[in-house]
């Protein structure tokens, strides 16, 4: 059975009228983990055991006629959510043989709703990085070219989904860690209004930016996992006391009528032409279904980029002190002190753009350097949302480029931070407002995937994923796959 | 201790009080005092990854409390600041306080220091009060070339009640420092327990020579957990500084923390390089919002402050001054009071009660180091023996002497006064027939006092209130033995000429 060349509701149906069982979907991903990811390095930890005994658990339940969004259905987090009893790293020595006391809220729901995880995939250390390149655990490779990254931060997830040695995946988004490895692995990725999906057992990275979401073949795939996932939790003062709607039921809303704004300060000498051109056959799809193209203005895409990176590394900066060879985390061996006992300790287990991006936040929250860095940053920040919240006053749905190009090479960046920042340039601005947005496959430039950014006011990740939806009714985009990982495995 | 001539002190107070929550400021783990380290902390408290806070919708209260009760602004809207700095007992390598926005802004409590006449009343400005927790402890005597970390007190909510630098003596501080205490427990916000840290004090002093406007440079001290020690670590503070300057030296701005063993302050550490503790806005905590309806609320519902307890006891029960500051210096001394009177029923005395619980009450557990709540004799015990002191079964020496009986726990009021046969002889009769018996036996002391030897009157009064073994009422008696003996001096002198 090609379970891997299935949707997830086709999975469900499947469980729900036992043509087969849980044990059988489980053990046939955890076959294609085994061959697959040695070459892929997408996964940090594989839970087989816990794995096959939680599929036999939900294959009573289902026998018993009990029903779960997700009863059956083989996933896996990025190593960024804490699950009890397996080890959480967030890709960092620093924590490589942590395993946290208690369950992630998001965690908490997925088991609940019958969700079987597979395994914690690969990212960039402390969701640091645009390229998965920053992981103690080695780098991830694209699975449609193994010269290329899969992009970053949640690069491992989106290399198992995109070979499809998982159904489907969690991830998180402070600056784009969803949306661009979505786009550069030719998946389907969600990144949630801020405060959509709690973050309570969520490693921080950027407190105020961070947010959990999925990554998955299809919208509707996404629609399914979105919809356990998301609600407030009393656990985060931060989630948002808003009525999780029925995103499945939304998918079906209709086009007729949506106008789709498209930035065009996004659409200039940056943007590699072979992504414009991919994105603009998309925009005339969707015109094709119904809805209207509008020209908006979104400026300031480079303000946006020098606050993100004063904010995030500042709330970083303070977020990653707990990390202090205390407690829990990587010690060096035999401290002189307490100064040397910390100084050994963080500077052996956090990677180097780890301790890039604390040096920076601690300095732009230094006294004498607050004012000029953090709080002009919060006010550029406070400017992005207003632009977005008049582009929104003449469309529905923002659309444009994920990243500038497709995949980069291994090592394209590696030399030069300040390039690899630029990569978020377009994702960066909807972290910094809080907005939903996407990440869908529209095409290849050069073999590699294109990805296409949907935007949205707050809390209208439906519409969304309705957008996605209907394109993806009408494409194909969304089923390719990379050659060498199409047949099934023996 | 008065400051030397010339000189004048300038003290502004930081008291950390811990709120009296049941639960953690951020945590739902218990804030109990004493249990076994590390046995109150959750993954919160130890600040695991991943973990995020939740504020404590009662320490919001309580410090609003506060706020109204010193007539302070409470912000319908605060924020929670990271204050960043790495110490072990610090779990998260920040803590989180209130800098920007504090819940409390500004405020006064009034003061009065001496007594009676020379009594100085003063009026002393807050500048806030802020929300935030508490850190852990580190043990450094419990394992030798290690420290120790218990983390059961972090999270325990605090708010930090800064004064303005507007003390000029160790007894202005004093007095300002247990005006707070009483305020915070008469609100139920806080035990005031020093000795276990629930309530501590740290002094900001400086000195400078009398016409100065400048500030001198200040040092803090802290570890003092204690009234007496607060007062005696500030003089010596204040003389320390004055020596330095005097001696041509300069004050360095210093930590230094108080050592009651030898009575001196030491350095703890300079804060010449200013910390940077990189203060930011908590991204985890949304914004603190007060309904101006919910303060209302909180408003009426603040109990009868000392102040207005003070004047109340002056107004209704005719009390001194003096002894109404004392009776409602602490909520659980005017609670005895009150106790005590409504057990005496419609025989309540409040000047008699507050003689007491001023004087031999207040005396004893002085000598025994307890708290009033801890008195062997209860306000019902107490009610009881005045009672039969108002009814004059008991003289005021008698009641003394069932008092202590009462302390040493020997039962009630009227069981002592049976067993020990303290009953006050209030007979007229039985005191004529002593007195009679005494006059008798000393006719020349008689003629002597008769011829006007005035004095002889209170050797008469001795030897028939030991014949009475001191039970024979004191008023009836002297009223006995004056008609008995007839005027001093006068028809006695010319009697004894006959």
């Amino acid at each position: 059975m090609s379970y891997h060349l299935k949707t997830l509701t086709q999975l469900r149906a499947g469980l729900a009228s036992r043509a087969f069982s849980a044990r059988e979907l489980t053990a046939s991903f955890l076959n294609r983990m085994a061959v697959h990811d040695g070459a892929l390095n997408s996964f940090i930890t594989q839970t087989p055991e816990q794995a096959l005994a939680a599929a036999d658990f939900a294959d009573q339940r289902l026998a018993a006629g009990e029903t779960g969004a997700l009863l059956g259905i083989p996933y896996a987090h990025k190593d960024i959510f804490c699950t009890a009893g397996v080890r959480t790293t967030c890709a960092s020595k620093m924590l490589s043989h942590w395993t946290a006391p208690y369950d992630a809220t998001v965690h908490q729901k997925l088991n609940a709703a019958g969700a079987i995880l597979l395994g914690k995939t690969n990212m960039d250390e402390f969701a640091m990085g645009s390229s998965n390149e920053n992981s103690a655990f080695g780098v991830v490779k694209n699975p449609w070219d193994h010269a290329a990254v899969p992009g970053g931060s949640s690069g491992g997830s989106a290399a198992a989904v995109a070979a499809r040695l998982v159904p489907i995946a969690t991830g998180t988004d402070t600056g784009g860690s969803i949306r661009q490895p979505a786009a550069y692995c030719g998946i389907t990725g969600i990144k949630p209004t801020y405060g959509r999906v709690s973050r309570f057992g969520m490693i921080a990275y950027a407190s105020s930016l961070d947010q959990g979401g999925v990554l998955g073949v299809s919208a509707a795939d996404c629609a399914v996992m979105l919809q356990v996932m998301a609600g407030h939790d009393a656990r985060d003062s931060t989630s948002a006391p808003v009525p999780v709607p029925d995103y499945v039921a939304q998918l079906n809303q209709p086009m007729a009528g949506l106008r789709i704004g498209v930035p065009r300060q996004w659409f200039t000498e940056g943007l590699a032409v072979s992504v414009a051109t991919r994105i603009d056959d998309a925009l005339l799809e969707l015109e094709a279904l119904g809805a209207t193209r509008v020209e908006i203005d979104l400026p300031d895409a480079e303000l946006a980029l020098a606050a993100y990176y004063l904010i995030a590394p500042a709330e970083a900066s303070s977020n990653l002190s707990r990390f202090d060879g205390v407690r829990f985390g990587h010690r060096c061996d035999n401290p002189r002190d307490l100064n040397d006992l910390y100084e050994r300790s963080r500077s052996e287990g956090f990677g180097a753009e780890v301790q890039r991006r604390i040096l920076i936040g601690t300095y732009a929250l230094s006294a004498g350097y607050y004012d000029a860095f953090y709080v002009r940053a919060q006010r550029a920040r406070r400017q992005i949302s207003a632009h977005f919240a008049r582009a929104f006053e003449s469309c529905d749905v923002i659309a444009g480029p994920v990243a500038p190009t497709v995949a980069f090479d291994l090592g394209a960046h590696s030399a030069d931070p300040a390039t690899m920042y630029l990569e978020d340039i377009y994702t960066i601005p909807v972290n910094l407002a809080g907005l939903p947005g996407m990440s869908i496959p529209v095409g290849f430039a050069g073999g590699r995937p294109v990805g296409m950014q949907l935007i949205g006011p707050a809390f209208t990740e439906g519409r969304l994923l309705a957008v996605a939806h209907h394109y993806q009714q009408h494409t194909d985009w969304h089923q390719q796959m990379p050659a060498a990982y199409r047949e099934d495995v023996v | 201790m008065s400051i030397q001539a010339g000189w004048e002190a300038v003290i502004g107070l930081e008291i950390h009080t811990q709120l009296a929550t049941q639960s953690k400021i951020f945590s739902g783990a218990a804030t109990a005092f004493g249990a076994e380290p590390n046995s109150q902390a959750c993954a919160v408290d130890l600040g695991l990854p991943g973990v995020l806070p939740v504020l404590n919708a009662e320490a919001v209260r309580m410090a609003a409390l506060f706020g109204l009760a010193v007539g302070a602004e409470v912000a319908l809207e605060s924020t929670f600041d990271r204050k960043n700095y790495f110490y072990p007992d610090l779990p998260k390598g920040y803590q989180i306080s209130q800098l920007a926005q504090p819940i409390v802004v500004g405020g006064t409590v009034a003061i009065r220091v001496g007594e009676g006449g020379k009594a100085v009343e003063k009026t002393i400005h807050l500048t806030r009060a802020h929300l935030e927790e508490d850190a852990g402890k580190s043990l450094h005597e419990d394992f030798a070339g290690m420290t120790g970390i218990d983390l059961n007190r972090a999270g325990t909510p605090l708010i930090e009640i800064v004064s303005e630098p507007e003390m000029s003596s160790a007894a202005e501080a004093v007095a300002y420092a247990r005006k707070i205490h009483a305020m915070v427990q008469y609100l139920g916000i806080c035990d005031g327990n020093m000795q276990e840290g629930s309530f501590r004090v740290d002094a900001n002093v400086s000195v400078r020579r009398c016409g100065d406007t400048a500030l001198g440079t200040r040092t803090e001290v802290k570890n003092v957990n204690s009234f007496r020690f607060l007062e005696r670590a500030i003089d010596y503070e204040i003389n320390r500084q004055i020596e330095l300057i005097e001696d041509g030296g300069r004050v360095q701005q210093q930590t230094r923390l108080y050592d009651p063993d030898n009575d001196e302050t030491r350095m703890m550490r300079t804060k010449e390089a200013a910390d940077d503790y990189r203060y930011f806005p908590d991204p985890d905590l949304l914004p603190v919002i007060i309904a101006p309806e919910t303060l209302r609320a909180w408003q009426a519902s603040l109990p009868e402050l000392p102040d207005a307890k003070a004047a109340r006891y002056q107004a209704s029960y005719g009390l001194s001054n003096y002894d109404a500051m004392v009776l409602t210096s602490a909520k659980q001394t005017a609670a005895f009071f009150e106790q005590t009177l409504a057990a005496m029923g419609a025989a309540g005395d409040a000047k008699l009660i507050a003689n007491w619980v001023t004087g031999a009450l207040a005396a004893q557990l002085n000598k025994e180091g307890l708290e009033i709540n801890q008195s062997p004799v209860s306000a019902d015990l107490l009610a009881q023996l005045l009672l039969r002191v108002v009814d004059n079964t008991l003289s005021n020496k008698l009641a003394k002497e069932v008092f202590d009986a009462l302390w040493a726990g020997e039962g009630t009021p009227d069981a002592i006064i049976d067993a020990r046969g303290l009953k006050q002889i209030t007979d007229t009769g039985a005191i004529e027939v002593m007195v009679a018996g005494i006059l008798a036996e000393h006719p020349d002391k008689v003629a002597e006092y008769r011829r006007g030897k005035d004095k002889l009157f209170g050797f008469f009064v001795g030897l028939v209130m030991k014949a009475a073994k001191g039970k024979a009422n004191p008023q009836q008696l002297n009223d006995v033995l004056k008609s008995s003996l007839g005027p001093c001096g006068e028809a006695g002198g010319e009697e004894g000429t006959q």
